[in-house]
């Protein structure tokens, strides 16, 4: 039996009070479970096959081929950037993280240079998409691997475009003819479901080549000068007023990037920007997912790009890449882990999981059989191909992430749709722009 | 010869004087018990308020050291029009929930101070909202505000209230007014059970004999409970401005500060930029611009108290 004593009391104190000191002199909270375990934090991926993949096949696969334990954490991806902000401000947490957008540039400082990795798998697969390279490089050397990118396309209801002349399929090609489709839609129940919520993907997707198709741009190409109050953008907003009232379901203002989704499964909106991951949930659940007729709600989706403006026809799709941490002790097992998971024959059992909800990051994905499989899906193809991204027309810095995150540019339409006069939105978004850029 | 042998034996015999003990002073006594507890608010209260106001003071971001810009920050989030809606949410979310809290809470109150069957259970029952974890509980609320799916919406169409889809959180007054309903609903229970335990210990007979006199119910209220109720309403009170001032779970979870910023708090939207962008530095500003203000609140506070606990 221990016998507890004063002077063992004070042993373990002084002990605890010295670990304590260490700690604090280091900075850093201890590091536990290091050596071949690589923690990997992702977001929870809208088609759970795929992280049902990584978990059971995936995470078996690496620990036989490498010897590494992989430890997949999955989270709400609009929970990530406070977990990595937490993880390198304490100097512990997942070795490799699954950012989106170009938020990865918010972090240059604190990620280990991957150009080695990055600049492999670029040469051996194609070439990356721009939009790969805008997030996920800064200028001087790969800050993250470029993992996928998310194609975003108008999902709708084609027997619902039918009734309103838009047979065999067809969908508006201009926002003048969307907005009026919208009308005769939303007069009959059936909106157009929208988000302009502060959320990671749908709502930027939606806003910047909304905005860019009317001509409007952030900053000039100096990637300095904030051009944002223009006559382009003036336009965009007061046209967005009345689109959002004569044909979204006004509810969008509060939607993150889910809701949308349940609203189209649902049958209370006729058509969204999103992912595949809509149609790939009612491919899945065909007999829970029903139109008004009693079909099956897969048999009436139809995918089309955003429509044109007098500025062009533009779309940003979403890319995700992943951070090597600074502060990991396992840079050599995550670095081994990156480049094993991306060689083909492993990332093609991802790729396929995802059904076309993503593309590759790189261009030879376009080649994959999986493209032939389902037509519905082909416009998610070659989508990455036409994506601009945020910060246009300067580079997609760590200041244009800035704005993603404070949501700006979408800000400016909500704000605008909550009745502020256009003028005043502009001006508003315009200064927000400026501190950024200062 | 005999007294010199005694003297001699008595001085051989005599114990040494006795030092006294550190610990039997009561000061040092008072010091050590205090230690613990000065240990524990230094680590978790004071440091991290120090670091804090370092943070404020300089240009770190995440990941960036940064270096001393005075009070660059604050005079940049004073120009900032989010930080402006923010405060001006804060003080009516506070002052709108708090008086609501207070006048549930004390009817609530009155009501579980009756005797009447199943007293014990409704008064376990009445404590679940403030059981329930925060953030469980709003998700229930978000879904029930949900913009297509809400079944308050249901609801109301069903018994011909409205016509069309109420935009609970989509519209910035409405989403304002659900955030404000969810934490009265979470925080009148708090009241509730503290003006009980206040209520038991206003003795009985100082109301009947009130109640002899002639004292209406309202009079008895007013002139002998209330009193003494005061000072406990006080601490109350003061508890829930404390908290309700710096709330973020409710607006995180419910709107994360939306429609368009227009539903943020000091505390939210310091996460957003401190946490969510990464500007630390201006996010330590914006939470520590709270500071004075709660500051001067609990200081006029606890004098009151005192007055009134004087009189």
């Amino acid at each position: 039996m221990t016998t507890v004593t004063r002077r063992n009391v004070l042993k373990g104190g002084t002990a605890l009070v010295g670990g304590m000191a260490g700690i604090l002199a280091a900075g850093r909270a201890p590091a536990f479970a290091q050596g071949t375990t690589v923690h990997w934090l992702r977001w929870t991926d809208f088609v759970p096959a795929s992280d049902q993949l990584l978990r059971n096949v995936i995470a078996k696969e690496v620990e036989k081929a490498l010897g590494i334990k992989l430890n997949i954490e999955t989270i709400n991806a609009n929970d990530i950037q406070a977990r990595v902000t937490s993880a390198i401000q304490s100097g512990s947490g997942p070795d490799v993280v699954c950012v989106l957008n170009n938020w990865g540039q918010l972090y240059g400082e604190s990620v280990i240079d991957v150009s080695d990795i990055a600049e492999e798998l670029g040469n051996g697969q194609g070439g990356f998409y721009e939009t790969s390279r805008a997030v996920a490089n800064d200028g001087k050397k790969w800050i993250a691997v470029p993992w996928c990118i998310v194609g975003l396309q108008i999902a709708y209801r084609k027997s619902w475009f039918a009734e309103i002349g838009y047979t065999d399929g067809k969908f508006p090609q201009t926002w003048e003819e969307y907005r009026e489709a919208g009308k005769k839609l939303k007069a009959k129940g059936r909106p157009i479901g929208q988000t302009l919520g502060h959320t990671f993907g749908d709502a930027p997707a939606f806003t910047y080549p909304y905005l860019w198709s009317w001509g409007g741009k952030e900053v000039e190409a100096d990637g300095k000068t904030v051009v944002l109050n223009s006559p382009a953008t003036l336009e965009s907003v007061k046209f967005m007023v009345a689109f959002w009232k004569d044909a979204h379901d006004e509810g969008g203002l509060a939607w993150d990037d889910s809701n949308n989704n349940r609203a189209f499964l649902s049958g209370t909106c006729s058509a969204t920007l999103n992912g595949a991951s809509i149609y790939i949930e009612a491919l899945r659940k065909p007999d829970t997912y029903k139109t008004e007729a009693g079909g099956q709600l897969k048999d009436d989706i139809l995918h089309a790009a955003l429509p044109k403006g007098p500025g062009g026809q533009f779309s940003y799709h979403v890319p995700f890449s992943n951070l090597l941490m600074g502060y990991s002790k396992n840079h050599d097992a995550a670095k081994k882990f990156l480049g094993w998971i991306h060689s083909k024959d492993v990332y093609d059992k991802w790729f396929v999981s995802q059904k076309g909800f993503s593309v590759g990051p790189t261009t030879d994905w376009e080649k994959h059989k999986l493209w032939g499989d389902d037509a519905i899906m082909l416009p998610y193809k070659q989508a990455a191909r036409t994506g601009r991204f945020a910060g246009y027309q300067g580079p997609s810095t760590r200041k244009a992430a800035e704005v993603v995150t404070k949501y700006i540019i979408i800000d400016m339409y909500a704000k605008a749709v909550q009745g502020m006069p256009a003028e005043d939105a502009v001006k508003w978004a315009e200064a927000e722009l400026t501190k950024v850029y200062v | 010869m005999t007294i010199s042998a005694v003297s001699d034996t008595t001085l051989r015999e005599a114990p040494p004087p006795r030092r006294p003990r550190l610990l039997e002073d009561e000061r040092w006594l008072a010091f050590v018990l205090l230690v613990p507890t000065i240990v524990l608010l230094g680590m978790f209260i004071a440091y991290p308020f120090i670091r804090g106001i370092l943070l404020s003071v300089t240009s770190s971001r995440v990941g960036v050291p940064g270096e001393f810009v005075g009070l660059a920050n604050f005079y940049k989030i004073f120009s900032d029009g989010i930080f402006r809606t923010s405060v001006y949410n804060t003080f009516v979310y506070t002052g709108v929930t708090t008086v609501f809290k207070l006048a549930l809470g004390l009817w609530l109150a009155m009501l579980l101070n009756r005797n009447f069957r199943g007293k014990a259970f409704t008064r376990a029952f009445i404590l679940l909202p403030f059981i329930i974890p925060t953030v469980l509980s709003t998700f229930a609320w978000k879904w029930m505000f949900d913009p297509t799916f809400s079944v308050l919406n249901w609801l109301l169409y069903h018994f011909g209230l409205i016509t069309g889809r109420v935009n609970w959180l989509g519209d910035p007054d409405l989403a304002m007014i659900s955030i404000i309903v969810v934490n009265i609903w979470r925080g009148v229970p708090f009241f509730a059970i503290s003006l009980l335990a206040g209520l038991q210990t206003i003795s009985p007979e100082l109301n009947e004999a009130a109640a002899i006199d002639g004292a209406k119910p309202w009079q008895r209220f007013w002139h002998v409970t209330w009193p003494l109720l005061l000072p406990v309403t006080m601490v109350v009170v003061l508890f829930s401005v404390i908290q309700t001032f710096s709330d973020f779970q409710i607006v995180y979870v419910m709107t994360s500060g939306g429609p368009a910023n227009a539903t943020h708090l000091f505390a939210t939207y310091a996460y957003q930029i401190g946490i969510g962008t990464g500007l630390l530095s201006e996010g330590a500003a914006i939470a520590l611009a709270m500071f004075p203000i709660l500051f001067l609140v609990v200081i006029i506070q606890l004098l009151y108290i005192r007055r009134v606990e004087v009189r």
